[in-house]
């Protein structure tokens, strides 16, 4: 299989590979980079597990081919903070157990991140819309809701904006 | 032990508290470790052939252009693997019950639609695939067996030609003529029948595993996702004629099982026969098509209830024939719930007579495998059976229930199938449910919005839940807990917790009952060369069992530190505490031990120990626990019904449970969460379509629609804390109830909206297509 060169900007690393054309974002990611907080869940663009922000918007990586991403600035769920640490979308998260199985929050995570950078002070109905592109199968999504609106309102020292890259780059 | 467990913690911090989970950390940062993150050198990967057909005679298999194409590395059918394979039987359910013949790829023929038939194995899953596409097959097709009732009574159209026969399994009508006569002088007797479509698991995460064989060494390394490593490896030991100790199998995170992912499965057996002859690790990742087509499948069942009232309303008997269609090859054994559904159908209603028959089918569709409270089609048909009956008797279906339904006062009371209920609260559930939805209050906005042409309803589900069923190898379970030499405590347990928070929950129990910080408390499962031999996680048994062990192998840590401390500071150990970590002399902390020091002399300084104590810091403490730990809520949902478009709005959703003493109540209710979501998900958008030729037509999660976070509602909890009294830290199992109740309450709710028309509902699913063609027909009927 003939393969092409693609070069990624992963979390503010920069990445190199030779790559099938026909080989996905969700993959290269996974196996190139070995990030594989990246989940994929169904491999069709509905679950959202693979969901990581490009250039700052939220995209499934599944639907997407690593060459189409040459040159991009990708950020996944490893990035979203400094290592070891929770940015205040994962803590809220925590605090309201957004998660069960955690198979689908990586997705979740990522895709909060661009919504509530978009829009900072959502209303109940526009964070379940904002959701409705995320499956999860474990919490009813009743703590992932929640987390959103803790996250919006600003409780616990959450910023009002969620950032969209590492909390460094967030602060920049 | 010496002394008898104390009947309460030391210092309960953590038991009764929502802690937040230990869990979280690494899965919200990309961290957690799930099978297809498992990497090992010189790894392939797996891809399947399947039957594109629901029954026919395999023609031609032709696997040489498969096996020509650069990357592969094998081919395997059914002539190259099936020889390997020996004895094939569940734990749970034993040698002798009854199986469908097995194989782990199609032979001859195919039974299902995603039937396995050939493996190709390749240097990537992107070259698997590829080959795949080469392999060519021919058949000569067969009539689908698709209908049960039909296919029970059918021996010439037959799922499996070695059996002779559709039925799988079979409870046969018993002579009752106590049953028959209270139908003959009741005053009231109705008869329905009420179904459930077919559901599917759905963890997010689908199957997988890898598996090696090293040759060299004959061992067989297995990473599962699984809800049970010790099933996998016992399952395989006996499949594959090797003893268990040549086998270690692992799982890490998990993400979700539902039932799918206790035991062992076509594809898993297939890739074990593969790494076998091949010698090499091989991975196989599950895609979604194929978790929707072939994993498996669950409920697809129906129950024809008759029900005899006297005059004042109270049930004087039920009889039930239940049908299952438990697909082609089912797990466990013959993939049949209907011992359970049996023992539960008179649920929290003092019906003294039950009569019950079941045959489960084999058709030729997805095998069933269970799912999250995988008999509770004695729920679905109890409950919307109260309802079509109250309605019928012109009661409120709430009346109705309160007329029937067991109270304390009828505690301790035995169903007529002699289960005892020892510390259930229907009733009080009940009417924390309606007080908490203000039932009244909702009548009349129902009776206003009618007047306005609006169609609000409002349905109620009451349930006693067999939680911790301790039948054979359910019947007990173990931990070790360990307090190495620098005085932190690890936890190793038979559990497979998967989105349970056990790692949370267990840690909370020890940090109680051995005193310590929960932070020093590390948990450890998932892997059969470290964790002792268990049963794993699934049937609402963690709390109960899992917890049961954790809390004494706490316990005689906690008593053995207290008695090294004793002699070392010669004080009596019932003058000592532990806290923290740290082992006192109650009213004088200056005279103290960390259990870092009772930790050293315990396995260095022995000379110091009490004479003829064995040194170390350690127990294991397997736990065998009560037959039955009941548990039991009520759910209480409200609708409005768009009858020009068939759409169904949820307005409220309520559950009062009783779980016992709540470990986490975070947990509790993330638990009732998701368990209800599903069963919302299962009557108003989840159906896994067949057409007429055994064909599915869900196959992506554009047709088969799990709900999201725009169609859920909010669910409100009430709680009624009862202690067990069957186990010492009074827990009630409580995993699968959500998905248990939440079915007939929406479809009470919903034809409690419809009733108006004269529309009765006793069919699921009730998308926008079904509930308008309800309506269209009511209709229709009236014009």
């Amino acid at each position: 299989m003939n393969e092409v060169p693609v070069t990624v900007t992963v979390n503010d690393e920069r990445y190199r590979a030779f790559v099938e054309p026909r080989k996905t974002l969700a993959d290269f990611l996974r196996e190139d980079c070995v990030l594989t907080g990246t989940h994929l869940g169904c491999e069709h663009g509905v679950c959202g597990a693979c969901t990581v922000l490009i250039d700052g918007d939220a995209v499934r990586s599944c639907l997407m081919f690593a060459v189409q991403a040459d040159g991009a600035e990708v950020v996944t769920i490893e990035g979203l903070a400094p290592p070891g640490e929770l940015g205040p979308v994962q803590e809220a998260f925590r605090e309201e157990h957004g998660l069960q199985c955690g198979f689908c929050t990586p997705g979740f995570v990522v895709s909060v991140h661009a919504f509530l950078a978009a829009n900072p002070r959502p209303s109940r109905t526009e964070i379940r819309e904002a959701l409705s592109g995320n499956l999860c199968r474990c919490t009813g999504y009743q703590g992932i809701v929640r987390a959103v609106e803790r996250v919006a309102a600003g409780i616990a020292g959450a910023p009002t904006a969620a950032p969209t890259a590492t909390g460094d780059e967030a602060a920049s | 032990m010496s002394t008898a467990a104390p009947a309460t913690p030391t210092a309960a911090r953590f038991i009764g508290t929502s802690v937040k989970r230990r869990e979280d950390r690494r899965m919200l940062t990309g961290h957690g470790h799930y099978i297809d993150d498992v990497v090992v050198p010189g790894l392939l990967h797996a891809a399947f052939v399947r039957s594109d057909l629901a029954r026919g005679r395999i023609t031609r298999l032709d696997v040489e252009a498969a096996r020509e194409l650069e990357g592969v590395r094998a081919v395997y059918t059914a002539a190259d693997l099936n020889g390997g394979q020996h004895e094939y039987w569940q734990t749970m359910v034993g040698r002798d019950a009854p199986y469908p013949p097995f194989r782990a790829l199609a032979d001859g023929d195919v039974r299902y639609v995603g039937e396995p038939i050939a493996i190709v194995v390749a240097d990537t899953r992107y070259i698997a695939e590829d080959g795949c596409e080469l392999v060519e097959v021919d058949y000569d097709p067969l009539p689908p067996v698709l209908d049960p009732h039909v296919a029970a009574d059918d021996t010439e159209q037959v799922v499996h030609p070695e059996l002779g026969t559709n039925v799988a399994s079979e409870i046969p009508a018993m002579p009752n003529p106590d049953l028959e006569a209270a139908f003959a002088s009741a005053a009231h007797v109705f008869e329905e029948t009420i179904s459930q479509h077919r559901h599917l698991q759905v963890p997010m995460e689908t199957r997988g595993l890898v598996a090696h064989w090293d040759p060299g060494a004959r061992t067989l390394r297995i990473w599962a996702s699984t809800q049970s490593p010790h099933e996998y490896r016992a399952f395989f030991a006996r499949y594959l004629a090797i003893p268990e100790n040549c086998i270690r199998v692992t799982m890490d995170d998990v993400g979700g099982g539902f039932g799918q992912k206790v035991f062992a499965m076509r594809e898993d057996m297939t890739v074990v026969l593969a790494t076998r002859k091949l010698g090499r690790p091989i991975k196989w990742i599950e895609d979604r098509r194929e978790n929707l087509v072939a994993a498996s499948s669950a409920r697809a069942e129906d129950v024809r209830v008759r029900m005899a009232v006297d005059a004042e309303g109270r049930i004087q008997a039920v009889d039930v024939e239940h049908t299952e269609d438990v697909g082609s090859y089912p797990v466990p054994g013959p993939g049949s719930s209907a011992a359970f559904t049996a023992m539960m159908f008179t649920g929290p209603y003092k019906i003294p007579r039950l009569g019950f028959r079941n045959r489960a089918v084999f058709t030729n569709t997805n095998g069933r495998a269970p799912y999250r409270g995988p008999w509770m089609m004695e729920t679905v048909g109890r409950e919307i059976m109260m309802d079509l009956v109250a309605r019928e008797l012109g009661l409120d279906p709430a009346e109705f229930r309160l007329r029937n339904i067991v109270r304390s006062e009828d505690l301790p009371f035995t169903t007529p199938t002699m289960m005892v209920y020892d510390s259930v609260t229907p009733h009080e559930t009940l009417l924390q449910a309606v007080d908490l939805v203000d039932y009244e209050a909702f009548r009349a906005e129902q009776e206003r919005a009618r007047a306005e042409g609006r169609y609000l309803g409002i349905g109620i589900s009451v349930y006693v839940e067999p939680s911790s069923m301790g039948f054979g190898l359910m019947s007990q379970e173990v931990a070790t807990v360990r307090v190495d030499s620098s005085g932190k405590v690890q936890l190793i347990m038979g559990t497979a917790s998967h989105g349970q928070s056990l790692e949370t929950t267990m840690a909370q129990i020890v940090a109680d009952h051995l005193g310590v910080d929960i932070d020093d408390v590390v948990f450890i499962q998932g892997d059969t060369d470290i964790a002792p031999y268990n049963a794993g996680t699934g049937g609402s048994r963690s709390a109960v069992y899992s917890g049961g062990a954790a809390r004494e192998a706490s316990v005689r840590v906690h008593e053995k530190a207290i008695e090294i401390v004793a002699h070392a500071m010669e004080a009596a150990p019932e003058d000592l505490e532990i806290d923290g970590g740290v082992i006192s002399v109650r009213g004088t902390p200056s005279r103290s031990m960390t259990l870092r020091e009772v930790a050293e002399l315990a396995y260095v300084g022995t000379d110091s120990l009490p004479p003829g104590m064995e040194p170390g810091l350690e127990a294991t403490a397997r736990y065998k626990g009560p037959r039955f730990t009941w548990s039991n809520a009520a759910h209480i949902c409200t609708v409005e019904v768009d009858v020009a478009t068939g759409h169904v709005t949820i307005l409220r959703y309520v559950v009062s449970e009783d779980c016992g003493v709540m470990i986490n109540p975070m947990v509790v209710d993330g638990q009732i969460d998701g368990g209800v979501v599903q069963g919302i998900g299962g009557v108003l958008y989840e159906h896994m379509i067949y057409d007429d030729n055994g064909n599915p037509l869900t196959t992506t999660f554009l047709d088969y629609l799990v709900p999201t976070a725009a169609e859920v509602p909010d669910i409100e909890h009430g709680h009624i804390e009862t202690p067990a009294p069957g186990n010492p830290g009074g827990y009630k199992g409580m995993g699968e109830g959500g998905a248990i109740g939440s079915p007939p309450a929406v479809v009470n709710a919903v034809a409690d909206a419809l009733a108006p028309l004269g529309i009765r509902v006793t069919n699921q699913p009730l998308g926008p297509n079904d509930v308008f063609a309800l309506v269209e027909a009511a209709r229709a009927a009236t014009t």
